[in-house]
């Protein structure tokens, strides 16, 4: 397979994505092109616009519809749920906002996790969802981040996450700190017992998904234009107080860094993936 | 008495200082032995007020200087997370250099991570704390405004974490304990640092101290910002200066996402909310221990603040050396295993 030649990310202008929402209705504008295009058509397209390749958001379930082979995913660590340790209170609290969340994605928190096979092979598929709270990570997400780490391990199974995050869980505090202790100590005992981590960073992954095992993977793929960081462009830019290069932070610029392995539109993620298990032995 | 950057609700503390300080003026004046005044004999030196009695003086001296010790107690008993906050940064309050200078012995800095540069935020170097040889890590933010400059406010970049790595990694190899100290805002948010890679290189700093074989303890000596806080503190056993914060995220930064804007009211709000103080993290179990400080913050008296630290580091390094090397990072995995709060109904 030929690999399309790489873009620098001047070349990318402004076409940068935008939010997630995708419109009700039939047709929707692509924030990537500005065509009309037909819902249906992207759907199918795995949530690409067919015109520009613009990489939509996509949840979690959706996500795991697209990597498993047919009828071959088997979730694990469904019982966990989320509590409000510290009756963190916002301008909502904490509570609530699960309560909502969970009642807005039918999910009980951030993540889905399980075995599948991709294209054949099989591995611990564990996916972080952005519609729940932004994908952040709190003990829930790091408790099933780390037990898939832990299976992959004691089955010796090739693991591939997911990531979509805008980082810790603030609502979870010090305890979702704790968690990037947790699931990068987990994948220091994947290391030392040979195992396979392909991490696979999505638009966006920032914070403490990112600083710990995001970017530990012993392969990371990214998607087009995912933004990847650890710091959001807005907190830079008012540190900084300069403007931002053109595609700061895409996973194009990251490539060029040197900070991930390859982007890979969403439609060769399982081929790249297969390969790699394949090359590794696992 | 020295003067001290004011904290709002030090102003009673204060309000004694002053009157002590005036008071001590009076006594050196009245204290002034009057035999040998006279320098012109037969002038007479013009009295314009009586002098005061100095015994006098002295015991309301006295008085003064207890009633700032209960008030000291007083209000760092009860300081609110927001308080805290402002304490743990308070511009004298000791850093990193001045507790080597401190407690250390023959400190012997090493510099680079061999890739990019030096990061002055980030100071490593080989130490002797009592008789224990160990390597000392800590964030550093700066005493002058130079230096503050040069350490970004204690903000360090990818390099001074892959420094910490590389020098922590020479420590496991000569069988030398490590120990941190952790004062930092947070990891620095700008165009270099995301190039060089700061999540990867916080990510690898977490991944590979869980495994180091070697006795790692951690101390909290003034801010404990998110990840860049973390990434020198994944060590067998974490305590905080009675003072000191650590959390996910600033308060501001908190305020500003959660709140949608930072300002005086919402940095307190957020400040609670985080649960940052060491009291919080005591009952989190992030942290094993609380050093005390001494009355009125470590800034007050460097020196038994150090003095409490090293006691503590001193104990810590005593039971882990009875430990197999090869145990500690099995163990350290234990630890952080174990945090974090959920539920879980059995799926079957």
């Amino acid at each position: 397979m030929t690999q399309a030649p790489a873009k620098s990310w001047t070349e990318l202008k402004a076409q940068t994505p935008r939010k997630n929402s995708i419109p009700e209705g039939l047709w929707l504008r692509c924030p990537g092109c500005g065509q009309m295009i037909y819902r249906k058509q992207m759907e199918a397209n795995l949530h690409v616009c067919p015109e520009c390749q613009h990489h939509y958001r996509i949840g979690a379930v959706e996500r795991v519809r697209q990597m498993a082979d047919p009828g071959s995913f088997e979730p694990m660590f469904t019982g966990l749920s989320p509590t409000d340790p510290l009756a963190f209170r916002d301008l909502k609290s904490y509570a609530d906002r699960l309560l909502a969340e969970q009642i807005k994605t039918g999910q009980v928190d951030a993540v889905v996790a399980g075995t599948a096979f991709v294209k054949g092979r099989a591995a611990m598929l564990c996916v972080l969802d952005l519609s729940f709270m932004m994908g952040s990570m709190g003990s829930v997400v790091g408790e099933a981040v780390t037990r898939s780490i832990e299976t992959a391990t004691e089955r010796n199974l090739p693991l591939v996450i997911v990531s979509g995050s805008g980082g810790a869980r603030m609502q979870e505090a010090g305890l979702s700190l704790m968690q990037m202790a947790k699931t990068s100590a987990a994948l220091a005992r994947l290391d030392d017992a040979g195992g396979l981590f392909i991490s696979v960073l999505t638009d966006p992954t920032t914070g403490g998904v990112t600083a710990s095992f995001a970017m530990l993977g012993d392969v990371i793929f990214a998607e087009p234009k995912a933004l990847i960081g650890f710091a959001g462009p807005r907190v830079i830019q008012q540190t900084i107080r300069q403007e931002l290069p053109e595609g700061f932070q895409r996973a194009e610029y990251l490539l060029q860094s040197g900070m991930v392995d390859r982007v890979v539109p969403r439609a060769e993620l399982r081929s790249e993936i297969a390969r790699v298990i394949d090359y590794s032995g696992r | 008495m020295a003067s001290y950057y004011q904290l709002e609700f030090e102003k009673p503390v204060v309000e004694i200082e002053q009157r002590i300080a005036e008071l001590e003026q009076k006594a050196r004046r009245a204290g002034a032995p009057p035999a040998e005044a006279p320098a012109y004999p037969g002038i007479e030196t013009p009295e314009a007020e009586p002098l005061p009695d100095p015994a006098a003086i002295a015991v309301e001296i006295e008085r003064l200087r207890e009633q700032r010790e209960a008030e000291l107690a007083r209000v760092y008993s009860s300081l609110s997370p927001r308080d805290t906050v402002l304490v743990a940064r308070h511009p004298k309050r000791p850093q990193t250099r001045d507790y080597v200078e401190l407690m250390c012995k023959d400190f012997c800095e090493l510099h680079g991570d061999r890739r990019f540069g030096d990061d002055p935020a980030m100071v490593v170097g080989f130490a002797r704390i009592g008789s224990t040889k160990v390597l000392v890590v800590g964030h550093y933010k700066g005493r002058t405004t130079k230096e503050r400059i040069a350490c970004h406010f204690g903000c360090a970049h990818p390099e001074g974490y892959r420094k910490a790595l590389a020098k922590m990694k020479l420590a496991e190899k000569f069988g030398l304990p490590i120990v941190t100290f952790v004062d930092t805002p947070g990891a620095y948010p700008g165009i270099g640092a995301e190039q060089r890679g700061q999540a990867e290189a916080i990510a690898v700093n977490l991944r590979e101290m869980s495994r180091l074989k070697t006795p790692i303890v951690s101390i909290v000596i003034g801010e404990g910002g998110s990840g860049g806080a973390l990434g020198i503190a994944v060590a067998d056993r974490v305590a905080m200066l009675e003072h000191a914060w650590y959390s996910v995220i600033s308060p501001e930064g908190c305020a500003a996402i959660l709140w949608k804007q930072a300002n005086d009211q919402t940095n307190q709000l957020a400040a609670q909310a985080l649960k940052l103080t060491a009291r919080d993290n005591l009952e989190l179990g992030i942290i094993d221990a609380i050093v005390p400080e001494p009355p009125g913050g470590a800034h007050r008296d460097p020196q038994r603040a150090a003095a409490n630290i090293e006691r503590w580091i001193t104990d810590q390094l005593h039971e882990l050396r009875s430990v197999n090397p090869s145990t500690l990072p099995a163990r350290r995995y234990e630890r952080f295993r174990k945090l974090g709060s959920y539920t879980e109904v059995p799926v079957g």
